[in-house]
């Protein structure tokens, strides 16, 4: 189910200016990978140029490679319209269809790949939903609109939107930082539910949320304003938070700066 | 004098001019206040000076100012109705939306999400400039340019959609100078502004949805269907109906172009009919005192048909707002 | 909790996409449709005998359309034969619109350049016969200044006023009446605004206007709504702590009024000034029923009836005959001008002033 991701000398740029630089990095399947650093780092430029959303910004273009098990997402006759099927994402701010209700959010994308029979999709609906802890508090309101949820729920609610065209991976880019800290618990807490079944990378600004979720943690970091950002190292979570081998990292832990 | 934190728009002016008034803020809040009045009164007193004279010339009128077809108030005794005017300005502007109004959700997604990157704002520029041409250089343009222009899809159409009934033509040399001629060219006159009006509320359409939509795996069509349309609709629905509002009401490019007749045909493709506005224009010069008041009840009716039209319009965008609000 | 659920039923709606790679027609495809479509196309109508370029045009977009949706469907699948679809219609309407735009600004610009000459520019139609070439539009481009600029001064100072009311003190229900009735006369058609001065006319003074300045009224009711909605937008734009600022500073409401909040969008209602200039410049209908046109030069907008520039165009076309379609096109090609300036130099300032905003 979960694949591993394969990244090899990727760079990204906005028109002219570049804002990663060649980061080679790899992402095993079924874990979950944090990627931490100051604002302009690149690491959320970084994570959507993993499922070819960087190229929708205007003047957006990647360099590198990004092989998914052994397929290359940026090869000649590769669809990025496939690629986003198979990699999903999850974003900073809810962002629930808001003139759908709750079922159809999810549902939209079963229904753009043919999925149209109710009964299949009832049941894919319920699943994604329990699958995002979600279902219990909307199982009596279904049709109701999806923007009439919390923002918590809103977010699992995308959660739920996403994990139902069963993606290899799921991209989540900074998923709680708008956020309360229930909610903020609540999706945690699903982060470490939903890892048997997708490899797992989100971004995060919190580094004690990069801690309690995952597995391995990717430290970025830029050398000055206005330079590309860059992967400074990446290790198991436990070793970067209590011995990085690069100075930097523990500066940023510690809080010296960022 | 300080207000405390008013709110961004409205700043509370009552508050300011308490108990003690400078008179240069008296004098300005009077001239600012007596615009507004002045706008009112010359408003109401319009209103109440036109229907004189349209209850005047009604209450005349010997045949049934609803369902005559003849517009002939000079005869004795006066016969005149609105029934051709009013199908001709109803079914000229319905053509005109069944083609603008695709087409300009067409080019306005064309310049949001179709063009190239450079292009898009020079055409959106370009597009607001034609939306400035006078209306008479339409007129100009489809007499003169577009009529000769639609005899082969006249004759064409004639030929194998003429069972229709709309698009039978009684004779098949008649000049193009049909309501279906009309309705092209005030299609073509309304386009820029309902492009422009779908253009800026699609432009609205926050990013994060779409990006929703393309983080799923939707294709480009599929991003604008999923939530470009949706959140558009009211927009785009209002910016029909501003559209609609200005072919209902056209009247140079109408009179120019339609060969009128007091004649009330389901053939589109004949050249006979009338619109309020090309009406007027044409009977307005022969007419006397009363011919004159006639034709200001058929423009009675005009303004309150418009009057309809722009206020469905403005409930629409007044919905849309409280709807967007909720969601924000 | 949820992991027995989805063990319930494992994989139930993947899709089956192992491969990412997928079959794709080529970049340059729909151009070749697209050429394709039209070569058919062109063959067909031609063939067939069919006299209209118009029904050439549309065979072609047909079978563009379809060509592009059956080879998609065929090579990459439904959904991409439907984005497909979507897009060839998108550009499709999009040529569809250019055309008829394209060639109304082009055939003004070739039938209107042979006209324009100094002589056209600085002569009436008195006493030239409208069978004959010559005369031209002086009288017509006098007209339409005085018009459009006593509407100006009518409508700019009220439309202002009414704008700072509505934004600055309007509260209650009178503001609210002013904004409906603002929303109201925005839709009126020219034909009605006409027939409003008209009425005005009757009822007061028992007689038909004939002269430049019932036109003036009448286009000052048109220009009156678009000045109001403008400033009333580019007031809104200006920030309260602006206000605030100033009458923190002990300065009076009306001076801060005048001192800072107008000056600080100037250059927005300026622009909305001009764009509502150049539309009333192009109105003919009120002008029509009011005005009445003239072949002479008569400066006086007060008295005796006067032309106008949209209007002489109309009157032209009726003349029905090919030296005065030469004049409507000369006289178009004047007014597009004047038009297009306007509007282009309001641009200009309403960019020069934007960025200040910002």
């Amino acid at each position: 189910m979960a694949k591993r991701i394969d990244v090899s000398g990727l760079s990204a740029y906005y028109t002219a200016h570049k804002a990663i630089d060649d980061i080679s990095m790899t992402i095993e399947p079924g874990s979950v990978t944090a990627f931490i650093g100051p604002s302009g780092c690149g690491k959320s430029t970084f994570l959507r140029t993993l499922n070819r959303m960087h190229e929708v910004t205007p003047g957006g273009r990647v360099e590198g490679k990004v092989l998914l098990d052994d397929e290359n997402l940026y090869g000649s006759g590769v669809d990025p319209v496939t690629v986003r099927r198979t990699v999903g994402m999850v974003f900073q701010r809810p962002n629930p269809f808001p003139t759908m209700s709750i079922y159809d959010n999810v549902a939209a994308g079963l229904k753009l790949n043919g999925i149209r029979k109710k009964g299949e999709l009832d049941s894919i609906v319920e699943k994604s939903l329990k699958g995002a802890n979600l279902w219990n508090e909307v199982k009596d309101r279904l049709n109701k609109p999806g923007s009439g949820l919390s923002g918590g729920q809103q977010q699992r609610l995308c959660i739920a939107r996403a994990i139902a065209v069963e993606p290899e991976v799921l991209l989540m880019d900074e998923p709680c930082s708008a956020l309360d800290p229930i909610s903020t618990l609540a999706i945690e807490d699903l982060i470490g539910e939903l890892k048997d079944r997708f490899t797992i990378v989100i971004v995060t600004h919190n580094m004690q949320q990069a801690a309690r979720v995952s597995d391995r943690t990717a430290f970025f970091n830029l050398a000055a304003v206005g330079q590309p950002g860059k992967l400074i190292e990446i290790d198991d979570t436990e070793r970067i938070f209590s011995n990085p081998s690069v100075q930097a990292t523990e500066d940023y832990i510690s809080g010296r700066f960022g | 004098m300080t207000t405390t934190a008013p709110p961004p728009t409205k700043p509370e002016p009552h508050r300011a001019t308490g108990p003690v008034t400078r008179p240069g803020d008296r004098i300005f809040a009077g001239m600012a206040r007596g615009s507004g009045i002045a706008l009112l009164v010359v408003m109401a007193a319009i209103a109440a000076f036109l229907t004189v004279r349209a209850v005047h010339a009604i209450s005349k009128d010997h045949g049934n100012f609803l369902t005559t077809f003849e517009w002939t108030p000079s005869l004795n005794p006066p016969v005149f109705g609105i029934a051709v005017l009013a199908y001709g300005t109803v079914v000229s502007a319905i053509i005109a939306m069944v083609i603008a109004v695709p087409i300009a959700l067409g080019i306005a997604l064309f310049i949001t999400h179709y063009a190239p990157r450079r292009l898009g704002g020079p055409i959106a520029y370009v597009i607001d400039l034609l939306a400035a041409v006078p209306s008479i250089i339409y007129g100009l343009w489809g007499a003169l340019f577009l009529v000769p222009h639609m005899r082969g899809l006249n004759l064409w159409l004639d030929d194998y959609l003429g069972w229709t009934v709309i698009f039978h033509k009684e004779d098949p040399n008649s000049a193009a100078r049909s309501l279906f001629t009309v309705g092209i060219l005030l299609a073509i006159m309304v386009l820029p502004i309902i492009t422009n009006v779908s253009r800026e509320v699609i432009n609205q359409v926050p990013k994060m949805h779409q990006e929703a939509a393309l983080a799923l795996g939707a294709t480009r069509w599929e991003v604008i269907r999923l939530s470009v349309l949706p959140f558009a609709r009211s927009g785009i629905i209002s910016a029909s109906m501003l559209g609609l509002g200005r072919a209902l009401g056209e009247t140079m490019a109408v009179a120019t172009v339609l060969s009128a007749s007091p004649t009330l045909s389901a053939h589109i493709l004949d050249p006979v009919g009338g619109t309020f506005s090309q009406n007027i224009v044409a009977k307005f010069g022969e007419a006397d005192d009363f011919g004159r008041d006639a034709l200001i009840a058929s423009g009675l009716v005009l303004f309150l048909i418009t009057l309809l039209v722009n206020g469905a319009a403005r409930i629409i965008i007044q919905r849309r707002k409280e709807y967007s609000g909720a969601n924000a | 909790m949820s992991d027995t659920v989805m063990d319930a039923t494992p994989a139930a709606g993947r899709p089956a996409h192992t491969k990412l790679a997928s079959r794709h027609l080529p970049r340059w495809s729909p151009l070749a449709i697209a050429a394709g479509a039209i070569v058919v196309a062109v063959a067909i109508g031609a063939g067939a005998g069919l006299s209209s370029h118009i029904q050439w045009g549309l065979i072609a977009l047909l079978l563009f359309v379809g060509g592009s949706y059956a080879i998609t469907a065929q090579v990459e699948g439904r959904r991409q034969a439907k984005d497909r679809v979507a897009t060839s219609l998108v550009w499709s309407s999009f040529i569809l619109a250019v055309i008829p735009l394209y060639s109304l600004v082009e055939t003004t610009i070739k039938k209107g350049a042979g006209v324009i000459d100094g002589t056209f520019l600085t002569h009436s139609m008195n006493n030239v016969l409208t069978l004959q070439p010559g005369g031209g539009v002086y009288h017509a481009i006098i007209g339409t200044l005085e018009q459009v600029g006593i509407a100006a001064v009518i409508a700019t100072p009220i439309g202002l006023l009414t704008a700072v009311y509505l934004v600055e003190y309007g509260k209650g229900r009178l503001a609210k009446w002013v904004t409906f009735f603002v929303d109201v006369m925005t839709g009126v058609p020219s034909i009605v605004a006409g027939l409003f001065i008209l009425s005005i006319w009757f009822v007061l003074l028992d007689k038909a206007p004939a002269n430049g300045f019932a036109g003036s009224l009448a286009l000052a009711i048109l220009m009156l709504p678009v000045v109001v909605r403008s400033t009333e937008e580019m007031l809104k734009l200006v920030p309260n702590e602006l206000r605030e600022a100033s009458l923190a500073l002990g300065v009076p409401k009306w001076r801060t009024i005048v001192k800072v909040v107008v000056p600080t969008s100037i250059g927005g209602i300026t622009t909305g000034v001009m764009l509502a200039v150049a539309r009333i410049a192009g109105e003919s209908a009120p002008i029509a029923l009011l005005v009445f046109g003239s072949n002479v030069i008569n400066t006086d907008p007060f008295h005796d009836p006067q032309s106008s520039l949209p209007y002489y165009i109309y009157e032209q076309y009726k003349n029905g005959n090919e030296p005065s379609y030469a004049r409507a096109w000369g006289a178009a090609l004047v007014l597009i001008a004047f038009v297009m300036i306007l509007n282009l130099v309001a641009r200009a300032i309403a960019r020069w002033k934007a960025p200040k905003h910002q």
